[in-house]
């Protein structure tokens, strides 16, 4: 395997090691702890009273816009780290490109602006 | 330590690191709980904070594990068990994930990649996840609601918190974190290379934006909206108990100190003080003392807004990400390129 891939086997590793690590405090605590379960605990905090209806209840999101920018200008971001290690290999051309993909997606951010899209409706 | 690492095979490498990292988690996460979070505040309190668990109450966080090991787990039972029970190891694993491309010393890292800060910034939104699923699986109005703001504001500081880095690796020629920190210490300023160049001189704009970002990313005050307790109780953590309350707790102080040490090598040099080679053994063994001055110097600023400010209403927290920050993070690319090509 090469070195390269190495480095990746080890943030495998790191993860699954924080996989059982947090298992094993989990099973540590239910050695330890009591379980006496009644139906008044078990019940959804709600200030105190019983809850109304489902705890899975319609809400009003706003953000779905807000994740729609997200997404273009994390693409943006996938772009613009490769660009940003060889600039100095690019010069003057690459410094241009990017200047007009940079100024096409403020123009993205700009359009949502001026319909509203950034206001707290 | 280097002749050490290099003799040894490369499974026996792997679980020195383990071990190492594993430490490098919760040393500076119980250090910074106990000096900024239980004794910072309380000074700027006016009180002592904890002084009967240990000496001036240095052992009270272990007193705190042993309490909550204790506590009754409760799992609400229209809650959506695997989901609910599942969040928190999202957060913490993708806090663990993030320790890995912290390097301490020229030989002494975990993983030398040349996607480094690349890799940490995507395995960071990884515990957007874990926080949603918190939230979605309580089954709880107050879980749901906090949920949601959180993801919302996670997503929206997420974008300038990249951004803010893309000028670093453009200084840096490269997105390897060992990289960056050799790229400061040989580094000049104007052809004065006197003491290398950390890049929160000439990044100055990218490392405010950075430290904002993370401060919301963290949803430390005063970007607290989603856990706000005025309305939302504890926002997506309200159905936790025990333990499980714990490790949110936990993941939120080891998450500050990661990132600070993130911002630590990326604009302040990480491992490598003035004056000194940076291929010096010496730096194996103080390096990593270094990056803890750095991280402790850092998240103390972080302590400091979250006990000073209060909170952001939720449409200005919103309006402060996407009409400032990000436009800001924009501008200081474009700049630097210019000036990376043209100087």
């Amino acid at each position: 395997m090469s070195e390269f891939l190495r480095t990746y086997l080890t943030v495998g590793i790191f993860g699954a090691l924080g996989v059982v690590l947090v298992g094993a405090f989990l099973g540590l605590g239910r050695l330890l702890r009591p379980s006496r379960p009644t139906p008044a605990k078990t019940e959804n905090y709600e200030s105190g009273v019983d809850p109304i209806g489902d705890g899975w209840s319609q809400a009003n999101i706003r953000y779905y816009v807000f994740a729609l920018l997200f997404v273009m200008f994390d693409v943006e971001a996938v772009f613009i780290f490769p660009w940003a290690t060889r600039l100095e290999a690019y010069g003057m051309f690459g410094l241009v490109e990017m200047a007009i993909f940079i100024f096409i997606l403020l123009l993205g951010l700009l359009y949502a602006w001026r319909k509203g899209m950034l206001r707290w409706v | 330590m280097t002749l050490i690492l290099a003799e040894l095979a490369w499974w026996q490498q792997t679980s020195i690191r383990v071990v190492v990292g594993l430490v490098a988690v919760l040393i500076p996460a119980g250090t910074l709980v106990y000096l900024h979070l239980f004794k910072l505040v309380s000074f700027m309190q006016s009180r002592l904070g904890p002084m009967e668990a240990g000496p001036y109450g240095s052992l009270q966080l272990l007193a705190e594990v042993g309490k909550f090991i204790q506590k009754e787990d409760i799992v609400p039972r229209r809650a959506d068990r695997f989901v609910f029970k599942a969040a928190p190891f999202v957060v913490l694993v993708s806090t663990f994930l993030l320790v890995v491309v912290l390097p301490g010393g020229p030989d002494a890292f975990f993983i030398d990649n040349d996607l480094g800060i690349y890799l940490a910034l995507a395995v960071s939104s990884v515990s957007v996840i874990g926080i949603l699923m918190a939230g979605w699986g309580s089954a709880s109005k107050y879980s749901l609601m906090g949920g949601l703001r959180a993801t919302g504001q996670l997503i929206a500081y997420e974008l300038p918190l990249i951004l803010a880095v893309v000028g670093v690796v453009i200084q840096a020629e490269t997105m390897n974190m060992q990289g960056i920190v050799l790229a400061q210490a040989d580094g000049e300023i104007f052809g004065w290379g006197g003491i290398g160049n950390p890049f929160v001189i000439t990044q100055f704009v990218g490392f405010a934006v950075f430290m904002i970002a993370m401060q919301a990313e963290l949803t430390q005050t005063p970007f607290d909206m989603p856990v706000a307790e005025s309305e939302l109780v504890t926002g997506y953590m309200t159905e936790y108990s025990g333990l499980r309350f714990l490790l949110f707790f936990i993941g939120e102080f080891a998450t500050a100190g990661v990132f600070s040490a993130i911002a630590a090598v990326l604009f302040l040099g990480g491992w490598y003080v003035p004056g000194l080679d940076p291929a010096d053994n010496l730096f194996n063994v103080l390096g990593p003392v270094v990056l803890m001055v750095k991280i402790v110097g850092l998240s103390f600023l972080i302590f400091w807004f979250r006990f000073t400010f209060p909170r952001f209403r939720e449409d200005q927290l919103q309006r402060l990400a996407w009409k400032f920050l990000i436009p800001i993070a924009l501008a200081n690319i474009v700049v630097t390129g210019v000036l990376k090509v043209l100087v």
